[in-house]
């Protein structure tokens, strides 16, 4: 807080971490579980949903969008601009 | 398939899988907040993200702090009442303002750095416009803060069996740890992680459902039974003069709901502009409307058609106190979802609450920091100083919004409440913004009075509406009033609070000075400002990152699909 009082401030901006990471990790969590789910599921689980394993379909989805911000982070990592006062 | 009509409520069955995934969900948006937080060290860091954030990022976050409770609950209500007429609402509505947004207004917002919309009209116009601007501005927001706050509550109450007061106690708590952690950027990055999750539990919602009434064509079928009739699948139907539609004729949808509800809406709005404001350049700032916009002309597949399908599903809903249509979307997780989808689809809709509240809670101390305390209260301190102060507003603000949430529980559509709000405030707010943009000669005075004009008129029409013949169904005054066309009265008086706007503005311009020149650069058309960069120097963006491009492509996409449903 003292830092902040003594003249200028200078943002923290650059600090601020990749959300893709987060997304990504999220959704291939949840579509392994989801998937998982789908695969044991029960025959009442699928006479729930109109005869459709929506968990596995669901799982598979959300698997390949946590899969794909995991790569896009992956293949192209957050750049700062280097502050100018350094 | 008529499960609900034997026990007439509704209560999840939720299990240890659900209770699983939602805890996953919350552990991480308390975690967005903890990390958001190092990267605060300023108080724009705090209220604008630093100026910082990647277009895609700014740009799901604009149509998220959009996509709360009114989004997912009301439009799916709407859809079951009015049919699909309600896409009105999204393809008229707010696709052509976002483009509006991010092709014209933009620049001025963005170039002119101003850290807020109502600081826009403090430099266009003058102090007393600024001042009626934000308290208005601020008062509305920790409004809406609550009546998300609210719907979040009878859901948790419905679905969980969770008392009213925890659910709003516990949920409100959340939003507070990661706004007041993380400001604006803990609510932003919250917002797009909670687009995604909203899409992955609503597109099962609409999967199912649509399989199980026999696809689209069954659903029409099934739809064209009910009371909404046949009709509810053509957008116009009934909108001539004299109307039968139930929202009313196609003057107020076009111009009342259209341009001035939703243009106000979408483009004066803080919550929405200041996602824009924290983006990291002008090019991003631009696209950051134009990229929500595809996503929004999608949206009404996910709450109105899940809408139509409840209605098919649970045929008595809408039809007793149990069975509200607010209760559409929860209804068909109840009926079509089982365990582990079931969890996702309400991580869905317990974020989108949260969402909404944050993005409402995060424009109000903003406003309430820099534009009241800072300029009238307590000026010239520390930057860090209105950092601190921003955190404490926070709170406060929090605090308000579950005051509020019990205040809204006397209206039962949650939708026509906030149109009302909207409507008086807002609509003044387009005329106001629009011709003090683009003509340089408006008068600083003239702001203010334009504002209180169109307020009152938006005010007058409300009441004056319960009395005139044509705002009832077939012509007819009815005594008792309950068959009034609301929103009908709402897009009219929209119109009229415009037109009251623009012509005091006109007026009073006239009588009085017109600002220096130089004190409008960057802030009006055809003034640029003299120490802006030369546009020619800067990078040219590449052809699928051109606004134009962008944001024709939407317009083109909305107007095919308006076509389609015409």
């Amino acid at each position: 807080m003292s830092k902040e009082q003594s003249g200028e401030p200078v943002s923290g901006a650059s600090k601020l971490f990749d959300l893709r990471v987060l997304i990504g990790g999220l959704f291939t969590l949840y579509g392994v579980i989801l998937t998982v789910v789908g695969l044991l599921a029960s025959e009442a689980m699928r006479t729930k949903a109109a005869g459709i394993n929506i968990n596995l379909w669901m799982g598979l989805g959300m698997l390949l969008l946590g899969v794909f911000f995991l790569l896009w982070w992956r293949l192209r990592p957050l750049r700062h601009d280097p502050p100018p006062s350094d | 398939m008529d499960v609900l009509a034997a026990s007439d409520t509704l209560r999840l069955d939720v299990k240890a899988l659900d209770y699983g995934i939602l805890a996953v969900y919350f552990a991480l948006v308390i975690t967005i907040g903890l990390l958001a937080k190092r990267a605060i060290a300023t108080s724009e860091d705090f209220f604008l993200s630093g100026r910082a954030l990647p277009a895609w990022v700014t740009g799901l976050a604009f149509i998220s702090a959009n996509l709360g409770a009114i989004e997912i609950l009301g439009m799916a209500a709407n859809g079951a009442q009015y049919g699909m007429s309600t896409v009105h609402f999204y393809w008229i509505g707010a696709v052509p303002a976002m483009v509006f947004l991010g092709l014209v207004m933009m620049p001025f917002y963005y170039g002119s750095k101003v850290r807020s919309v109502p600081e826009y009209l403090r430099r266009r116009y003058n102090r007393p416009t600024h001042l009626y601007n934000a308290l208005t501005f601020a008062t509305s927001s920790v409004l809406i803060a609550g009546v998300n706050l609210y719907a979040l509550g009878i859901v948790l109450e419905a679905t969980l069996g969770w008392p009213l007061w925890l659910s709003v106690v516990v949920s409100a708590f959340f939003v507070l740890v990661y706004i007041t952690l993380g400001g604006l950027s803990g609510a932003i990055y919250n917002e797009v992680l909670q687009f995604f999750i909203i899409v992955a539990g609503l597109i099962p919602i609409l999967v199912v459902g649509l399989h199980s009434v026999g696809g689209w064509s069954g659903l029409q079928a099934a739809v064209a039974k009910t009371d909404l009739g046949a009709d509810s699948f053509n957008t116009w139907q009934g909108t001539g003069i004299p109307w039968t539609n139930a929202l009313g004729d196609w003057v107020g949808i076009v111009f009342g709901l259209g341009f001035v509800l939703s243009f106000g809406y979408w483009t004066t709005n803080f919550a929405e502009v200041q996602r824009a404001l924290s983006a990291k350049d002008m090019s991003a700032a631009q696209r950051t409307p134009l990229i929500g916009a595809y996503p929004k002309i999608f949206i009404p597949f996910l709450t109105i058609i899940p809408g139509l399908i409840a209605l098919v599903v649970v045929p008595r809903l809408g039809k007793s106190d149990a069975l509200p249509y607010n209760d559409a979307i929860p209804l068909l997780m109840d009926q079509f979802l089982p365990s582990g989808a079931l969890g996702v689809a309400m991580a869905g809709l317990l974020a989108a609450f949260m969402a909404g509240m944050a993005a409402n809670v995060s424009s109000f101390n903003t406003v309430f920091t820099y534009d009241i305390w800072q300029t009238y209260v307590r000026p010239g301190r520390p930057d860090g100083y209105y950092l601190r102060v921003g955190r404490v507003v926070t709170v406060a603000g929090v605090l308000v919004g579950i005051l509020t949430a019990f205040i809204a529980s006397g209206y039962s559509n949650i939708m026509i409440y906030i149109q009302l709000l909207f409507s008086f405030f807002n609509a003044p707010l387009f005329a106001t913004f629009i011709i003090g943009m683009f003509w340089k000669r408006v008068s600083p005075m003239s702001g203010i009075a334009g504002l209180a004009a169109g307020t009152a008129g938006a005010a007058i029409m409300h009441f004056w509406a319960y009395h005139l013949p044509y705002f009832y169904p077939g012509g007819v005054i009815d005594p008792t009033h309950a068959t009034m066309n609301e929103q009908m009265a709402n897009f009219y008086g929209a119109i009229l609070a415009f037109l009251l706007d623009a012509v005091v503005t006109v007026v009073v311009t006239l009588m009085g000075e017109p600002k220096p020149e130089a004190e409008l650069a960057g802030l009006v058309w055809g003034i640029p400002d003299p120490s802006a960069p030369d546009p020619s120097t800067l990078p040219k963006p590449l052809w699928w990152q051109s606004p134009k491009v962008l944001g024709f492509g939407a317009l083109g996409i909305t107007a095919v699909l308006s076509l389609v449903f015409l």
